[in-house]
């Protein structure tokens, strides 16, 4: 009951919030809403299926890509949205599949270098992508004649497709392969004993995951209207990254949290402008130390304790030490 | 055939010092089992605690004496205490992240207490070229390999001709047993890191005049050390050094008869093939998993 009630309040929150705010306001607001997505798909990966990835910008960028090339040659919006989230799907089922193949961390290595790859082929191919200049002008999609032009009105659409894909996510993990899941990070050897495919599962996660990163670049192209290949790059990654676990990873409203840690408070807490950053890797650090379970593991260790139940928080895990 | 013998020299002499980060990335993996985000950023600070002692008037020599205590206190010896340690009992992907996260703030605080500009940085000799058989030798290039080669030739003596070498790699080839030994662990542990704040100090003072000192260099270094290490195998230091020079090569040969533009791309396709086709590295053993 607590947590419904605590989910409408940051519903209604999160719909009356924007009539308050100027438009830059609202434009950050939408940007959190956009890497919530990708976010989200992260913690697939990350906190579902236990694997590192660093390639999760990179597919941002190649949705945000297909979009604004799809929307150039006069291409609906909402199949370029489809094509972007199909498309960084199967590239993640091909990047996925040969470091899967082998234990540790390579898909970290692999991912790592997907990103680089992405990045040089953004910048290089100057026919197709435009270039270091870019792509600017992207329109915003009119849907059913309702245009998304407006600051506000794309806020509305950027969180009307969150809470779809929210929604989504929430079906799909709580459907027999989100419990696979589940399992693979509860106990991978188990999970294997029982039957279930564990590298297909992984695999499925990561590829899922990534279909969910282009999703939102799908998103961030119509969003900031401009793109060029140096917001695609490796500090993208590592900022969602670390977004998913400040937040709480394998924690279903992680991403939600984290997103608005690393977007908004960086605007809103004007105090150490410059030193942001350091602060902020400094924090991430002292929380990896402590509590590497996320914001939100850090509320759940409070509200045990409080209810005197001894359970520990459940912790990031790694997956391998646990088989 | 002139300008070829000019790339592979330039080239070896890269790849030298991409050899002497993964050297160093793989001595943390094999002892800690730290995955070191952050050793790009390793490479990339020493320069400017260099630049910084010169600011204050030191003489050069001083400055890179002053520049090398400082690495191992800050990169060597708190890494460990401050990063490393209170990690370890969580696996390996939370230090993962910590190492991210230590990258970011290295890399932040070059950025907003020296500055966002490239420093220019002392060479070690004056620029001039020598001339080989009609090719002409940079004495630059010269001088980073043979540094380069005395470096990893003392670690390889230090490794396997001493007393505390035969330790450290007894402490990371089976910690448990090595305790049983009487070997104190943990000292072997921390003598690695300090032995790759070394490795990178000496690799920035290397790079630095090359690439000249800039916040934003850990970023294409870290990833050269990675791969250079994956290539030659994550678990070997003969692995390390091949896979480095491996990459060295490449990366100048390909600049200059592929494509310039597309010189960072080689060394990563041959990194998914060998992920794809020997994924314990050309050198490397199969690594046994421990339940």
């Amino acid at each position: 009951m607590n947590r419904l009630g605590a989910l409408a309040a940051a519903a209604i929150f999160a719909v009356t919030l924007p009539f308050c705010l100027k438009p830059y306001g609202i434009y950050l607001i939408s940007m959190w809403a956009v890497l919530t997505i990708a976010a989200i798909g992260l913690n697939l990966t990350l906190g579902y299926a236990g694997q590192v990835s660093m390639a999760q910008g990179a597919f941002v960028g190649i949705g945000a890509y297909t979009v604004a090339l799809l929307m150039q040659t006069g291409c609906p919006f909402a199949l370029a949205f489809l094509a972007a989230g199909l498309l960084c799907f199967v590239l993640g089922w091909i990047l996925g599949y040969p470091a899967l193949r082998v234990q540790h961390h390579y898909l970290a290595f692999v991912t790592l270098a997907f990103t680089t790859l992405v990045f040089l082929v953004l910048r290089n191919e100057e026919w197709l992508t435009g270039g270091t200049y870019g792509i600017n002008g992207i329109l915003r999609p009119v849907l059913f004649g309702w245009s998304t032009r407006k600051p506000l009105n794309f806020y509305f659409f950027s969180l009307g497709v969150l809470i779809i894909l929210s929604l989504a996510t929430w079906w799909l993990l709580r459907s027999p392969w989100g419990r696979a899941f589940v399992g693979l990070r509860e106990n991978p050897l188990r999970a294997a004993s029982l039957g279930i495919d564990t590298r297909r599962y992984t695999l499925m996660a990561f590829a899922i995951g990534s279909g969910l990163g282009g999703l939102s670049g799908a998103l961030y192209a119509p969003l900031v209207q401009y793109i060029e290949p140096g917001s695609f790059g490796l500090s993208l990654s590592f900022n969602l990254l670390l977004m998913v676990i400040v937040g709480g990873s394998g924690y279903f409203f992680g991403p939600y949290v984290g997103a608005l840690v690393a977007v908004l408070l960086p605007e809103w807490t004007q105090i150490a402008e410059d030193y942001y950053l350091i602060v902020y890797a400094a924090l991430v650090m002292v929380m990896m130390a402590f509590c590497p379970s996320g914001i939100l593991g850090l509320i759940d260790r409070i509200l045990k304790l409080a209810w005197r139940g001894n359970r520990p928080a459940p912790a990031l895990r790694t997956e391998g030490a646990s088989s | 055939m002139s300008s070829f013998v000019q790339l592979l020299v330039s080239g070896l002499a890269t790849g030298a010092i991409y050899a002497l980060i993964a050297v160093g990335f793989t001595l943390l993996w094999q002892t800690s089992q730290t995955i070191n985000f952050a050793q790009g950023e390793f490479v990339m600070l020493p320069a400017f605690f260099i630049l910084a002692g010169m600011n204050w008037g030191a003489p050069f020599w001083l400055a890179v004496l002053i520049g090398v205590v400082i690495s191992i206190v800050v990169l060597g010896f708190l890494f460990k205490i401050i990063v490393v340690d209170p990690m370890l009992r969580y696996g390996v992907l939370p230090l993962v992240i910590s190492t991210i996260a230590f990258s970011l703030l290295l890399k932040e605080s070059a950025k907003d207490f020296y500055s966002s500009q490239a420093q220019p940085f002392p060479a070690l000799v004056p620029a001039t070229d020598i001339d080989v058989f009609g090719a002409a030798i940079s004495t630059q290039s010269l001088t980073v390999l043979a540094v380069a080669i005395l470096a990893v030739t003392a670690l390889h003596f230090l490794l396997s001709k001493t007393r505390l070498g035969r330790s450290m790699q007894a402490t990371a080839q089976n910690p448990t047993l090595a305790r049983i030994l009487g070997i104190p662990v943990q000292r072997m542990v921390l003598y690695t890191f300090l032995i790759n704040a070394v490795l990178v100090a000496i690799a920035s003072i290397l790079i630095s005049p090359i690439y000249l000192a800039k916040f934003t260099n850990g970023e294409t270094l870290g990833l050269a050390a990675f791969t250079a290490a994956i290539i030659g195998g994550f678990n070997q230091v003969r692995g390390a050094i091949l896979g480095g020079v491996i990459l060295g090569v490449l990366d100048n040969l390909s600049a200059a008869y592929v494509s310039s533009q597309y010189r960072g791309a080689f060394p990563l396709l041959i990194l998914i093939a060998v992920i794809l086709l020997r994924p314990q590295g050309l050198l490397g053993r199969v690594e046994e998993r421990t339940v």
